[in-house]
C-alpha cells in the first residue's frame, strides 16, 4: 500500500454580514468610544445588547449608554494565545460586566499573570487606536484601581450616529491537512506513472474511476484496483463561454464527461484538439498529459469512428 | 397512534487520535457494516437514513454526501442530515418513525478532527457579530464555565481531576498542566477521529431485531440564549427542561451517560439533572475518554442503549450537548423490558 499522502488546504472565507438596528448602534458606538446597551421590557440592560429579547423574544430597541469600566464575572488564563486572539501575550478571557449592564461581554483582559486576576476585580475598556465599528474596536480589557474614579452612568442614548456602521465583513481562515484517503491516494500514486487507475465493487463488479472507496449502490468498500483508459468516450459535455479566473484556457471550449475504456462511471474533463462546435456526444478520446502534469492536461479525438449510443448508454 | 422506538443496535469505531489514512467515508463503512449485522438487516431493509456531521472539521465542502456512498444511496433512499452531533439526527429519526411514515432507521455520525485546527474550527460556530472575531477557542470558553463553578464554590481543581481520571480509569496524578485556567489536559478531550451508528424500529420490528430492545420512553432537546454572558454557565437550565420534558425525573435511572467534554461540565450536568451517587454515571469513560465531535453524543445515546441490550441497566438517561459551554442539551430516556 502506498504511502499516505497529505497537503495543506487553506480555507479562507471573508462573510460580509448585515447589522440589525441595534447591532449597527453598538458597533458604530464602539468606533465612537460609546458602548451602548440594549433595554428589556423587564427593565434589564443588556451588553452586548441584542435586537431581539432573549428569553421573551421580543423585539428591543430602547438604547443606553453604559459604563466602559465594569466587574469581571469569570475568567481564564490563557497561556498560548492562538491566531485572531486580541492579545499576543499570555492574557485572560473574562466576561465583564460593564457598570450600567445587567449581563456580561467577552474579552480578554490585559494582565501580567493569572495572580494578578480574580473575578471581582474591576476592569475598564482600553479602546484599539484604529476603530471601524467592530467589537475588535475594544483592543482588550485593563486592570483598573477603584480610586480612579468609575463611568457608572447609565443614560438613555438614541444609537444615531453620523456615518453609522451597517455592515462587517467577517474574515476567518483555518488551516487544514488534507489527506486523501485509501482510494484516491492509490489514484493519485497511479497518476505519478501516467496510469488512470480505478476500483472494483466486489459485488456489483462496476469499476469506479476515480475511486472514492466506496460502491454507492452496494455500500461496500472497492479495493481491487483496475486499470482503465487511456482511451474513452465522450458521454455529454457542454461549452464553457465565460473564462474562469485564474484559468488559462481560451473559450469557448468544451467540458464533457468521459467514460474511460473499462470504467462504469463518467470523470469529467476538457475536450481539446477539435473545434468546440464539433465535439459530440459519443466522440472517442484520450488523456494528453502535459509534461510536468501529474494528471490529464485533456482529451483530444483519437482517429476511431465514434461509439454506439448503446455501448454508453447506461454511463450518462 | 403513539408507536414505540427503540433502539435495537449500536456499533462505533475505535477512537483513534487519527485515521489521516482512511477518508471519512472509509472510516465509517466498518460501523455502518457491524450495525447492520446486528440485526441481519442490509441496506435495503432500511425506510429511513439520517447522519449527522460537520464540514467544518475536516475542511471537506459537502463530505456528508460522500459518506452517503457506504450506505448505498443508490438507486435513492428516502434520507436526510443535519449540520449537528448524530444525537439530533437520531431525534428526526425518531419523529420520522413515530409519524409511521417508517419502521426501521439507520442514523450514523463521523467526525475527523485531526486534520483541522479544532479548537478554532469550533470558532466558527459562534455568534459572528460580537463573539467569534474574537476566536475564542473552545477550551477557553470551558475555562470560564469551570471557574465560575469554583468561584460560586460548586467543585475545585481536585474534584475536577476525579472526574477525568475516573472517565479515563487512570489515577489524577497525570492531570499535566494548564491548558486554559483552570482546565488541565486531564480535564479535555482528547482530539480525535471516529463514527457511530445506531438503528431504531418500531414495535414488534424492534423485537424482531433485538433479543432486548432499549425503548426510547421520552427525547427532548432544549437550548440556551446565544450570549455566554446572558447565562448562568453554572447551570444548565436546558438540559432540566429536555430531561423534564423526557420523563427522567417521573422515576430513577441507574446509569446515565453525558455527554460532557470537560470535566467540569460533568459538574453542571450532575447538578441539573439530580444525579446522586446512586446513578453510575458514564461507564463508557464518556466524552472525556474519546470524543469524536459530531459522534459523541450518539455514542452517549448508542452507549447507554447497549447497556440496557445487555441487561445491564433497566432504565438510562442519555444525553447529548452541543455548542459552548453546553449550550444546547438532548436527552433521552431509555428502557429494557422488565426482565
Ligand atoms: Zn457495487
Amino acid at each position: 500500500m502506498p504511502e499516505v499522502l497529505t497537503a495543506p488546504l487553506v480555507v479562507e472565507f471573508p462573510f460580509t454580514r448585515s447589522l440589525g438596528p441595534v447591532q449597527s448602534a453598538f458597533l458604530t458606538g464602539l468606533r465612537e468610544r460609546v458602548v451602548l446597551g440594549v433595554r428589556t421590557a423587564d427593565g434589564r440592560t443588556l451588553v452586548p445588547p441584542v435586537e431581539y429579547d432573549p428569553v421573551t423574544a421580543e423585539e428591543i430597541r430602547d438604547l443606553v449608554h453604559v459604563g466602559s469600566t465594569g466587574t469581571v464575572t469569570t475568567w481564564a488564563w490563557n497561556p498560548a494565545p492562538r491566531r485572531g486572539q486580541p492579545l499576543d501575550t499570555p492574557f485572560a478571557w473574562v466576561l465583564v460586566r460593564l457598570d450600567g449592564a445587567d449581563t456580561a461581554l467577552l474579552h480578554a483582559l490585559d494582565a501580567p499573570g493569572p495572580d494578578a486576576v480574580h473575578s471581582g476585580m474591576r476592569v475598564r475598556v482600553r479602546w484599539a487606536a484604529e476603530r471601524s465599528g467592530a467589537i475588535t474596536d475594544i483592543a482588550c480589557f485593563e486592570p483598573y484601581a477603584a480610586d480612579d474614579g468609575d463611568d457608572s452612568q447609565v443614560t438613555v442614548h438614541a444609537g444615531e450616529f453620523e456615518d453609522p456602521v451597517t455592515g462587517i465583513v467577517a474574515a476567518a481562515r483555518l488551516d487544514y491537512t488534507y489527506s486523501p484517503g485509501r482510494a484516491q491516494t492509490a489514484f493519485i500514486t497511479a497518476l505519478t506513472d501516467r496510469k488512470l487507475v480505478g476500483e472494483r465493487c466486489p459485488s456489483c463488479r462496476k469499476v469506479y474511476v476515480p475511486p472514492r472507496g466506496a460502491c454507492p449502490t452496494c455500500g461496500l468498500a472497492t479495493s481491487e484496483q483496475v486499470e482503465v483508459g487511456p482511451r474513452g468516450t465522450v458521454t455529454t459535455f457542454c461549452i464553457v463561454n465565460i473564462k474562469a479566473k485564474n484559468l488559462d484556457i481560451e473559450v469557448p471550449y468544451v467540458y464533457a464527461h468521459i467514460a474511460l475504456d473499462g470504467a462504469d462511471l463518467a470523470l469529467h474533463g476538457r475536450i481539446g484538439g477539435i473545434p468546440y462546435d464539433q465535439v459530440r456526444m459519443g466522440l472517442r478520446v484520450e488523456a494528453v498529459w502535459a509534461d510536468d502534469s501529474r494528471y490529464p492536461d485533456h482529451y483530444r479525438p483519437t482517429d476511431e469512428p465514434d461509439a454506439d449510443y448503446d455501448t454508453y448508454k447506461e454511463l450518462l | 397512534m403513539t408507536r414505540e422506538i427503540a433502539v435495537v443496535a449500536f456499533a462505533q469505531t475505535d477512537h483513534r487520535r487519527s485515521m489521516t489514512e482512511l477518508s471519512e467515508v472509509e472510516m465509517l463503512m466498518p460501523v455502518l457494516h457491524q450495525v447492520l449485522d446486528r440485526t441481519g438487516l442490509k441496506t435495503a431493509d432500511i425506510d429511513f437514513t439520517c447522519s449527522g456531521s460537520s464540514d467544518y472539521l475536516a475542511g471537506r465542502a459537502f463530505s456528508f454526501t460522500l459518506a452517503l456512498d457506504g450506505v448505498g444511496a443508490w438507486p435513492p433512499i428516502s434520507e436526510s442530515h443535519v449540520e449537528m452531533d448524530g444525537a439530533w439526527a437520531l431525534y428526526e429519526a425518531w419523529v420520522k418513525l413515530r409519524t409511521g411514515d417508517a419502521d426501521t432507521a439507520l442514523v450514523y455520525s463521523y467526525g475527523k478532527s485531526t486534520p483541522g485546527p479544532l479548537r478554532d474550527v469550533l470558532t466558527r460556530q459562534l455568534d459572528p457579530y460580537y463573539v467569534a472575531p474574537l476566536w475564542p477557542d473552545s477550551v477557553s470558553l470551558a475555562a470560564l464555565q469551570a471557574q465560575a463553578l469554583i468561584d460560586a464554590g460548586e467543585t475545585d481543581e481536585p474534584a475536577l481531576a476525579a472526574v477525568g481520571a475516573r472517565s479515563r480509569g487512570a489515577d489524577s496524578e497525570g492531570q499535566g498542566d494548564y491548558v486554559v485556567r483552570p482546565l488541565r489536559r486531564g480535564d479535555c478531550p482528547p482530539v480525535g477521529d471516529g463514527a457511530a451508528a445506531v438503528i431504531l424500529a418500531a414495535g414488534e420490528r424492534a423485537r424482531e431485531l433485538c433479543a432486548r430492545p432499549a425503548w426510547i420512553r421520552g427525547i427532548d432537546h432544549r437550548i440556551e440564549a446565544h450570549a455566554l454572558g446572558v447565562r448562568d454557565l453554572t447551570d444548565s437550565p436546558s438540559a432540566r427542561l429536555a430531561a423534564e420534558k423526557a420523563g427522567v425525573f417521573e422515576r430513577p435511572v441507574d446509569t446515565a451517560e453525558l455527554h460532557a467534554p470537560f470535566s467540569s461540565q460533568e459538574v453542571v450536568l450532575r447538578k441539573a439533572l439530580g444525579l446522586d451517587d446512586s446513578v453510575r454515571v458514564n461507564p463508557s469513560g464518556g466524552a472525556l475518554a474519546a470524543n469524536p465531535v459530531m459522534a459523541a453524543g450518539l455514542v452517549r445515546l448508542g452507549e447507554a442503549a447497549a447497556r440496557i441490550h445487555r441487561g445491564e441497566s433497566d432504565r438510562a438517561l442519555a444525553h447529548a450537548t452541543s455548542g459552548p459551554c453546553l449550550q444546547q442539551n438532548l436527552v433521552a430516556v431509555l428502557e429494557g423490558d422488565p426482565r
